[in-house]
């Protein structure tokens, strides 16, 4: 617990985005607020259409128009930094936030090799060029375990496979030694034995570094292996957060019940798997009160009417009416 | 149910793509052909109403079997058998016949549907190529039965499939599969686009039919906790070749192929018993060039130099096991 002890590196408070359409403004990240303590690993968890790319977008300044922040704050260090003009906010990415995202050719420019994206994002950042940007380089891609890192300094992008790939990303994104890193489902396009590889070398780095990493993905076993705390996301908000272990082995939102459940597990064998009824709602057509309410197996009279806040509940904190004191909860 | 005959047994299966440079350029450049031997030699059954399923990572060569078996790739060595007759080699007519027993599901349902036929032609397509109903009202009638038994309404029939989320198309790819009545379905990667709550009404879906229709799957994965609580059997693929065959129960249980143990450390644990993991080095190296003696040989603890030099037959444990490893044969692990 010593990580919740120090001052949160990055605070998210009441953040909305809102996508602007012929038909009105859609609601697609509602009210998402948690705070994530330097050197801690939070994960983001939820299925698509739940939120959770675009609150690391926001987050990281890349929300592509039409969507744009519509209320709340962001701060890092303290410091906002979701009103700051775009030239400021290229300089804080790179330099205090990293960025890692699913498929590491988008992230890496194909024309040139990676040794020169990755001096030239250390010469951007950091104060050092020439030589001593090229030692840091080849030392960056041992450290993230490329082979023969002197010799695939020259090598362009399409030489290397897809998770030698995403290490040269993961470099990129350590290059200037940032505070934080958004890491978008970075194993979700990766065989399964190099997403342990990909996954140890993340949580491998961060501890090393002290660098805070908000893990987006839909793959509970991801989070199970890196997080310390996780955020269950649902239709746009946060439906649960908490400790890895109080969230993943005593689930309270019926939503994380079902999903816990319905995930197939060695040993079990021929069971039915748990089976959440009807799929997420579409933007344009989030019910009222709980959005999880159509779907939910405790649906009860007040939650189809009034919007659950997230409270305690055991060690974690989640937004269900269950378990609010005066509905016999708790 | 091992004496009854096998509804499908795939012998010595081989398929090698030609991914040659053009000829001028290997004239100038003086590079010779080049093979890719996407499957080398597999062999399976699968008993009737049974699950068999193949699991292993990109490059593995899975999806290639299924291909080889519903006859959209031709083999290059090796036989596909649906009841005792060797699919490949039959007459048009008679393969033609066999097609309505077989049925294909495809990973992607975005890709997989025609986006400009309504829902019921989707469906109804096998019933019209196979001339299996004659009268449009009999026709429908099917169709919104078939509609039902995947949970989805006769009304969405006249809907088109953007309107639909991924699950409910993949519902539809399942009753297009089911429209020719098949008894054999293969299913390749049928849940991997999906979120994990729609992946289990999918695979709840998918036993369930098994159970009430009688059908026999040909499963094919690369995750392995699907693939655990899908099958009856499972074959673990290796660059192009089956390493460890055996019950699905056995091979969980007690993986013996260092492949399919490596596989089975990288599973996330979900009960939190915060056992430690073996690091698992290396890659899947290029198919193209693979390596000699065991393909595995590179990235296993226990490689020795046979392994390197000769490479393993399958062989068979007590219990049913195959396994194709010298380690394991020599009694080393």
């Amino acid at each position: 617990m010593t990580a919740a002890d120090r001052p949160p590196l990055l605070e998210v408070d009441g953040l909305r985005v809102e996508f602007a359409t012929r038909r009105g403004d859609l609601v697609a990240v509602d009210d998402v607020s948690f705070a994530l303590a330097p050197g801690e690993v939070l994960g983001v968890v939820g299925e698509s259409g739940a939120g959770k790319s675009l609150t690391g977008a926001a987050i990281i300044g890349l929300l592509e128009p039409p969507g744009r922040i519509a209320a709340g704050r962001i701060r890092l260090d303290g410091q906002r930094i979701d009103d700051l003009p775009p030239e400021a906010m290229r300089r804080i990415r790179g330099a205090k936030i990293g960025a890692v995202f699913q498929d590491p050719l988008t992230s890496l420019n194909p024309l040139y090799t990676v040794g020169r994206q990755l001096v030239e994002t250390i010469e951007a950042h950091l104060d050092m060029s020439g030589a001593a940007a090229r030692r840091r380089a080849v030392e960056l891609f041992r450290e993230v375990g490329i082979p023969a890192a002197e010799r695939r300094f020259d090598h362009y992008p399409h030489q290397f496979s897809g998770g030698m790939r995403q290490r040269v990303v993961i470099a990129l994104a350590l290059a200037a030694n940032p505070r934080l890193i958004i890491a978008d489902e970075p194993t979700t396009a990766l065989d399964v034995s190099i997403q342990a590889q990909i996954i140890a070398l993340l949580k491998r780095l961060c501890r090393t570094h002290d660098t805070a990493v908000m893990l987006i993905t839909h793959d509970m076993g991801v989070i199970a292996e890196t997080a310390d705390r996780v955020a269950v996301m649902y239709a746009g908000r946060i439906v649960e957060i908490g400790a890895v272990a109080d969230v993943i082995l005593r689930p309270h939102h019926p939503y994380t019940i079902g999903l816990m459940g319905s995930i197939p597990r060695i040993g079990e064998t021929g069971e039915r798997l748990v089976q959440i009824e009807g799929t997420m709602p579409r933007l344009t057509e989030i019910p009222r009160g709980c959005a999880f309410n159509p779907r939910c197996p405790r649906v009860l009279e007040r939650c189809r009417v009034e919007r659950p806040e997230l409270i305690a509940v055991g060690a974690s904190r989640a937004a269900c009416w269950l378990h609010a004191p005066e509905t016999g909860g708790g | 149910m091992a004496d009854a005959a096998p509804l499908l047994r795939v012998r010595d299966l081989a398929r090698s793509f030609d991914v040659s440079r053009p000829w001028l350029n290997r004239v100038i450049e003086r590079v010779p052909r080049q093979f890719l031997r996407a499957v080398d030699g597999v062999d399976f059954e699968i008993a009737r109403g049974r699950t068999f399923s193949l699991v292993g990572e990109s490059g593995s060569g899975k999806s290639t079997v299924a291909r080889l078996i519903v006859g959209l790739h031709a083999p290059t060595r090796g036989t596909v058998e649906f009841e005792g007759r060797d699919f490949v080699r039959l007459p048009p007519a008679d393969k033609q016949v066999l097609r309505r027993r077989m049925q294909m599901i495809f990973q992607d349902p975005y890709a997989s549907l025609n986006p400009r036929w309504r829902v019921a032609a989707i469906v109804a397509e096998p019933i019209r190529a196979h001339g299996l109903i004659a009268g449009r009202r009999a026709l429908r009638q099917r169709v919104d039965e078939l509609l039902r038994q995947v949970g989805l309404a006769p009304a969405d029939g006249d809907k088109f499939p953007h309107e639909f989320s991924g699950g409910q198309r993949q519902r539809i790819s399942i009753a297009r599969a089911l429209a020719s009545a098949p008894e054999f379905l293969i299913c390749d990667e049928p849940t991997s686009a999906l979120d994990v709550s729609v992946q289990a009404q999918i695979l709840n879906l998918m036993k369930d039919l098994q159970r009430r229709l009688g059908l026999t799957y040909l499963f094919i994965s690369h995750n392995l906790a699907v693939v655990a609580h899908m099958s009856d059997e499972v074959g673990v693929m290796y660059l192009g070749a089956i390493v460890e065959h055996a019950p699905a129960r056995t091979l969980f249980a007690r993986p013996r192929h260092p492949y399919t143990r490596l596989l089975l450390d990288t599973v996330p644990d979900l009960s939190l018993t915060g056992a430690a993991r073996a690091p698992v080095a290396g890659e899947v190296p290029n198919p193209i060039d693979p390596p000699s003696g065991c393909a595995f040989h590179p990235r296993c603890p226990h490689a020795d130099a046979r392994c390197r030099t000769e490479r393993p037959v399958p062989l068979v444990a007590a219990d049913g096991a195959r396994v194709a490893c010298h380690a394991v044969a020599e009694g080393r692990i």
